[in-house]
C-alpha cells in the first residue's frame, strides 16, 4: 500500500534570534495517522510543531528557514495566505484556551469565521463539533453557559470541538493533556484515536506512555536534531539509535 | 552545623506581623478621619434643595449646588467620551502591535511625562489653546483639559490588562485563522474588558476632583451649564475651593463641605462598582 504523505519538512532550520533550535529537519507525516513527537525538554519538538501552522511568526527574531511541504506546497512561501493556512491546519494548545463566551460562541466562532452558514446549519455544525470531540452529551443543555466554567479535560475537548468545527485537514497538538488530570487524559486519547479517520494528526509529547499508546509513527527529537523516525511499535521495541533507546527506556529526559 | 535558633525567627516574625497590622490601621484610620469629618461638616447642609438648586451669590435664598455637580458630571463624561477612544488604540498598539519597537517605546515615554505633569500646567496649556483664543472660559475647554490628564493613564492600564491575557488565547485565536486585528479585538481585548472598565472607571474617578486645570479653562458660574461651548461652566471641586477657603461666610463653608460629602460618595460608589466589575466570574 502506497503511504500518503501530508506534510513533508525538508532541510527545516528554526532560530530564535541568534539561537539555532531546530538543524535540518527532514520528516515526512503520513495522512490520517498519528504521528507523535517525543524528546526530552528543549529539545525544539514543540518549535517544529509550531511551523506548521506558522503561528511562530507572532513573535518577533523567530525565523524558519527549508521547506514545510503541504500537499506538496511549501508554506514558508511569502505568498501563502496565513489565514487560509490555518483554516487548513488546526492546532491545540497545552493549556485549554475557551474564549470568554459561551460553549456554543466557542464552537460557533470559527464556524461564523471560514463560512456563510444559516442559523439551523450553524447549529447543525456545532452540535456535530461538539460530537466528533465527544463532549456534546456533557453540554447539551449548558450550551449557552460559559466555556470558561467547563472543567480542564472538557475546556480541553471544547477547544478540540472548535478546532474541528473549521474542518481542518491537519491537527497539530502541543503536549494536549499535560495540564490535565489522568481520568479526563484518556478520554482524550480515545478522541484523538477517533479523529485520525478523518484528519492528519501531530501530537506533541513528553509522555512516552501516550505516545506508545496512541501513535502509528513516532518521531525522536534530541537538541533540535530528528534523531530517528519510524513505525511507534519499531522505535519502542527495536530503535536503531542509541540515543533512543535511552531516552525511551528512562535513562534520561 | 548547628541550626539557627528558633526563638529569633519567630520573634522576626511577629514583629513584622504587628508591622503589617500597625500599617494596616494607619490606612483604615486616615481614611476614616477623613470620612468622619466629611460627614460630620457636610451631613447637616444636605437637602433636595441643596442638590438640585444652582449656586447663587451670598445672601440670596434658596441656594444649592446642582449646577456644580451638574458640571462636573458633564465633564468628567465629555472627558472620558474624547480620552477613552484614542486611549484604547494607543493602549492596543502598544501591547499588541508596537511592544518594544522604537515608535511604542517613544509613546510610552511620552505618555509617563505626561502622567507625571502636574495638572495645572495642564490647564494652563488648555487656558492658552482654548480659551485665549476663543476669548472664553468654557465648559468645554475643562473637558478637554481633563481629557489630556486622563488619556495616558487609560492607555498604560489598557497596555497593562492586554498584556495580562496569556499567548495561548492569542496563539489559539489565530491559529483558528483570524486576522490579527480580529484577534486582538474580538478575543484579547474582550477576555480583558473587565480590566479595561476599571481602569476607565478609576481614572473617571481620579479626574472627577480635579480642580487646577478647571480653574483655568472652565472657571466657575452661578448658572446651570447651558452655555457649556462658551460659558464659564460650575464644577464641584471648584466650588469647594471656593466656598471653604475664598469665602467668610459660615453658610458658604458648610455647602463645600456638603459638596465635598457627595464628591466622597460619589467616589466610594465607583470604587465599589470597579471591584464588582473586576470581581466578577470572568466570563
Amino acid at each position: 500500500m502506497k503511504t500518503n504523505i501530508k506534510i513533508s519538512t525538508r532541510n527545516l532550520n528554526f532560530h530564535y534570534g541568534k539561537h539555532q533550535a531546530l538543524f535540518d529537519n527532514n520528516l515526512d507525516i503520513h495522512a490520517n495517522k498519528i504521528t507523535a513527537v517525543i524528546g526530552p525538554s528543549g529539545c525544539g519538538k514543540s518549535t517544529h510543531l509550531r511551523i506548521y501552522n506558522r503561528i511562530f511568526e507572532l513573535y518577533r527574531n523567530q525565523k524558519a528557514t527549508g521547506e514545510v511541504l503541504l500537499d506538496g506546497k511549501n508554506i514558508l512561501d511569502s505568498d501563502v495566505d496565513l489565514l487560509k493556512l490555518r483554516h487548513r491546519v488546526g492546532m491545540i494548545f497545552q493549556k485549554p484556551t475557551p474564549f470568554p463566551m459561551s460553549i456554543a460562541d466557542n464552537v460557533a466562532y470559527p464556524l461564523k469565521l471560514h463560512y456563510k452558514l444559516s442559523r439551523s446549519e450553524m447549529d447543525d455544525r456545532v452540535e456535530a463539533a461538539l460530537r466528533g470531540a465527544s463532549l456534546w452529551d456533557e453540554v447539551k443543555d449548558k450550551l449557552k453557559s460559559s466555556g470558561m466554567a467547563l472543567s480542564g479535560g472538557q475546556q480541553q475537548r471544547l477547544c478540540i470541538a472548535r478546532a474541528l468545527a473549521a474542518e481542518p485537514e491537519v491537527i497539530l497538538m502541543d503536549e494536549p493533556t499535560s495540564a490535565i488530570a489522568p481520568v479526563a487524559t484518556l478520554r482524550i486519547e480515545e478522541l484523538v484515536l477517533e479523529l485520525k479517520q478523518k484528519y492528519t494528526i501531530v501530537i506533541v509529547t513528553h509522555n512516552m506512555q501516550q505516545a506508545s499508546r496512541i501513535s502509528d509513527r513516532t518521531a525522536f527529537f534530541y537538541k533540535g536534531r530528528i534523531v530517528e523516525v519510524d513505525d511507534t511499535t519499531r522505535i519502542f521495541t527495536n530503535p536503531a539509535h542509541k540515543q533512543t533507546e535511552d531516552y525511551i527506556t528512562g535513562r534520561f529526559g | 552545623m548547628t541550626p539557627r535558633p528558633v526563638f529569633f525567627r519567630k520573634l522576626s516574625n511577629h514583629l513584622l506581623n504587628l508591622l503589617a497590622l500597625g500599617s494596616i490601621c494607619a490606612a483604615l484610620g486616615g481614611m476614616g478621619w477623613i470620612l468622619c469629618t466629611v460627614i460630620q461638616k457636610g451631613a447637616p447642609v444636605l437637602s433636595w434643595e441643596f442638590l438640585t438648586a444652582p449656586s447663587k451669590p451670598y445672601g440670596e435664598p434658596g441656594a444649592g449646588v446642582g449646577n456644580a455637580l451638574l458640571g462636573t458630571l458633564l465633564m468628567t463624561l465629555g472627558a472620558t467620551l474624547l480620552a477613552v477612544p484614542p486611549a484604547l488604540a494607543g493602549g492596543i498598539y502598544l501591547a499588541e502591535f508596537g511592544k518594544n519597537s522604537r515608535l511604542a517605546d517613544l509613546l510610552r515615554f511620552c505618555a509617563n511625562v505626561l502622567m507625571g505633569l502636574p495638572s495645572i500646567l495642564v490647564g494652563l496649556f488648555v487656558y492658552a489653546m482654548l480659551v485665549v483664543t476663543t476669548g472664553h472660559f468654557s465648559g468645554m475647554a475643562g473637558t478637554v483639559a481633563l481629557a489630556i490628564i486622563m488619556f495616558p493613564v487609560i492607555m498604560r492600564t489598557t497596555e497593562d490588562m492586554l498584556l495580562m491575557v496569556p499567548d495561548a488565547l492569542r496563539e489559539s485565536a489565530l491559529a483558528l485563522g483570524m486576522s490579527r486585528m480580529r484577534a486582538t479585538l474580538c478575543i484579547v481585548a474582550r477576555s480583558a474588558r473587565n480590566g479595561l472598565a476599571t481602569g476607565i472607571l478609576l481614572s473617571l474617578a481620579r479626574v472627577s476632583g480635579e480642580t487646577a486645570p478647571l480653574l483655568f479653562t472652565a472657571l466657575f458660574a452661578d448658572t446651570w451649564p447651558g452655555g457649556f461651548f462658551t460659558e464659564p461652566t460650575a464644577s464641584a471641586p471648584v466650588l469647594i475651593t471656593e466656598y471653604t477657603t475664598n469665602s467668610p461666610f459660615e453658610s458658604m463653608h458648610a455647602m463645600g463641605w456638603g459638596t465635598a460629602l457627595i464628591m466622597a460618595a460619589f467616589i466610594l460608589i465607583i470604587n465599589i462598582a470597579t471591584r464588582c466589575i473586576f470581581h466578577e466570574n470572568k466570563h
